[in-house]
């Protein structure tokens, strides 16, 4: 891997909170052990549709990949898993309570992260922290980590990109440690370094001469 | 006559090669960022984003999971003959897509926007995509694919001439700082910027300046590389890098193209071509030829002709 001066770790699954204690934000990870992929069609299912989790948690592991595999099923009924690379996971929001209770899982994997509202409300008290995948588009790298299919749920009804995917895995990664036990978030803390220096690059530009609907809260404002 | 197998057989090729091996000009346009990068993070990221080539590479797998969206460009030569003529070509290049989806793998991403019925192959109702363009004194064609992922990194705004460059700026920065926040443009990226041309071709001429111009490819107009290369190291200056982070890499390279507009408006658009800036390129010549090519080839003096007829002075500047 890159040589850097970030830190690494390699954590064995599953974990528990315990074990995520010493995670700083911006602390590389590798994992081993087993994970699954669930995106908004499984968290419908399960939590709107009241369908619950297709399998125990011991089957599936507490870690939960917002992402699904470039993957095919081979005639025999095999599979063929390519890359993985995580979807943006800001838009999973709405489902956080409820998916904690039910998956009880102590690692959400995705792209982007969220917010340090969100990881303050439902991470912390479920003793759970956030990971980012790198780039984002490490798929490759991802797909090699992949030792295993253990098998797939939901693959008719939500198809091979919806569906939940069990996997074995084996020094995956690379992630970020986007949030930490208490909530903080990595992104916020590089948004609020950069905030100074875009306010001097905004100088001297022009705002537009015809604004957007939208733009702005008051619906009473005069937009042109 | 350009035979149809022929033609299959270099599309199911182009796809997987778009899926797995990155750009040369990409890559070094990278590997030089690589070399800049003081920030910490934003520099891991495009470290591990080398070795993740390499592992596409080495392995044969797509290098992004994202295996976006599979589209096709077609490069007509003037005098080409299409075995079985333009039907026969969009289905080789329709099956083409399927295939691979099944065979590299690439993730199934097409979907009915409404339904989200998914035929897992890719295809659909306007998927792939395929536009024409046209070349004189040509007798093959050339081929393209663009494999652009992305919900996130393009926007389009109605400015007006009084906006001036200060205006494209301010709007070229709004998009790259929305975009760039938290990486979801999956930047370093190449950007696209489209100027004029009506609405739809505002959109289509920046998307293919991200897509369809290599890396250290400038504008012939003097005047508009110079604002290529200004916009680029402006880009790079905000204080973001990879995924958002700290750092002076969002841009690898700016491409400007310009069409005529509206006299009262100047429409303009701005697209992201990210980290996995797939697009791969061949020529096909009727003897069997195949020549794979590093450069798409599509913006070329004739594509930007200026004047009402043409007279076929500069046509070989694209060869
Ligand atoms: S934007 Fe590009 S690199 Fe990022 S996930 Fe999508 S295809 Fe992959």
């Amino acid at each position: 891997m890159a040589n850097t001066k970030l830190k690494t770790v390699r954590l064995q699954l599953p974990v528990s909170t315990d074990d995520l204690k010493g995670l700083e934000l911006g602390t590389i990870v590798y994992l081993d052990g087993r994970i699954f992929t669930g995106r908004e069609s499984v968290y419908k299912k399960a939590l709107d549709e009241g369908a619950g989790l297709p399998a125990p948690l011991g089957e599936l592991g507490t870690v939960n990949f917002h992402c699904s595999p470039a993957a095919s099923i081979n005639a025999d009924g095999s599979y063929n898993l390519g890359a993985v690379t995580a979807t943006a996971s800001f838009r999973f929001k709405k489902w956080l309570k409820a998916w904690f209770e039910l998956s009880q899982c102590k690692i959400i994997i995705g792209k982007g992260g969220m917010t340090s509202d969100i990881y303050r409300n439902f991470f912390v008290p479920n003793g759970a922290i956030y990971l980012t995948t790198v780039g984002y588009g490490t798929g490759a790298l991802l797909g090699r980590g992949i030792k295993r299919v253990v098998t797939t749920y939901w693959r008719e009804e939500l198809g091979l990109a919806q569906a939940i995917w069990v996997l074995d895995v084996e020094n995956f990664g690379p992630f970020l440690v986007e949030s930490d036990l208490n909530g903080n978030s990595l992104f916020e803390r590089e948004n609020a370094k950069i905030a100074p220096r875009l306010q001097a690059a905004y100088e001297g530009t022009r705002p537009a001469t015809m604004a957007r609907y939208g733009e702005t809260d008051d619906k009473t404002d005069e937009l042109i | 006559m350009i035979p149809q197998s022929l033609i299959k057989a270099t599309a199911d090729q182009l796809m997987a090669k778009a899926a797995i091996e990155i750009p040369d000009d990409y890559l070094s346009g990278l590997e030089r960022m690589a070399d800049t990068e003081q920030g910490d993070l934003s520099a891991f990221v495009i470290r591990a984003m080398l070795d993740n080539y390499k592992a596409a590479k080495e392995d044969r797998r797509a290098m992004c999971a994202d295996t976006g969206v599979p589209r096709w460009y077609v490069k007509i030569g003037n005098e080409a003959q299409i075995e079985g003529g333009p039907i026969a070509l969009e289905t080789s290049l329709r099956r083409a897509v399927a295939d691979a989806t099944q065979d590299i793998p690439l993730r199934p991403n097409r979907v009915h926007p409404l339904w989200r019925t998914d035929h897992n192959n890719n295809c659909g109702i306007g998927a792939p995509e395929i536009d024409y363009a046209f070349h004189p004194d040509a007798d093959w064609i050339e081929l393209t694919t663009v494999h652009k992922g992305g919900l996130f990194g393009s926007d389009y705004r109605m400015l007006f001439p009084a906006d001036g460059i200060d205006g494209i700026k301010r709007f070229y920065l709004d998009t790259l700082v929305s975009f760039g926040k938290r990486g979801l443009a999956c930047q370093p990226a190449i950007i696209g910027i489209g100027l004029g041309g009506s609405k739809d071709i505002c959109m289509t001429l920046g998307k293919q300046a991200a897509c369809l111009r290599t890396v250290g490819s400038i504008n012939p107009d003097p005047k508009i590389a110079a604002l290529e290369e200004e916009f680029r190291d402006f880009g790079n200056s905000i204080g973001m890098g990879a995924m958002g982070f700290m750092g002076s890499s969002m841009v690898v390279d700016c491409h400007i193209e310009v069409g005529y507009c509206h006299t009262g408006g100047l429409p303009m658009s701005v697209h992201m071509f990210c980290l996995s800036s797939r697009r791969a390129s061949a020529r096909v010549y009727k003897d069997g030829r195949v020549d794979m090519r590093g450069d798409p080839n599509w913006f070329t003096d004739y594509m930007r002709r200026d004047g009402v007829d043409w007279d076929g002075a500069t046509s070989l500047a694209a060869e």
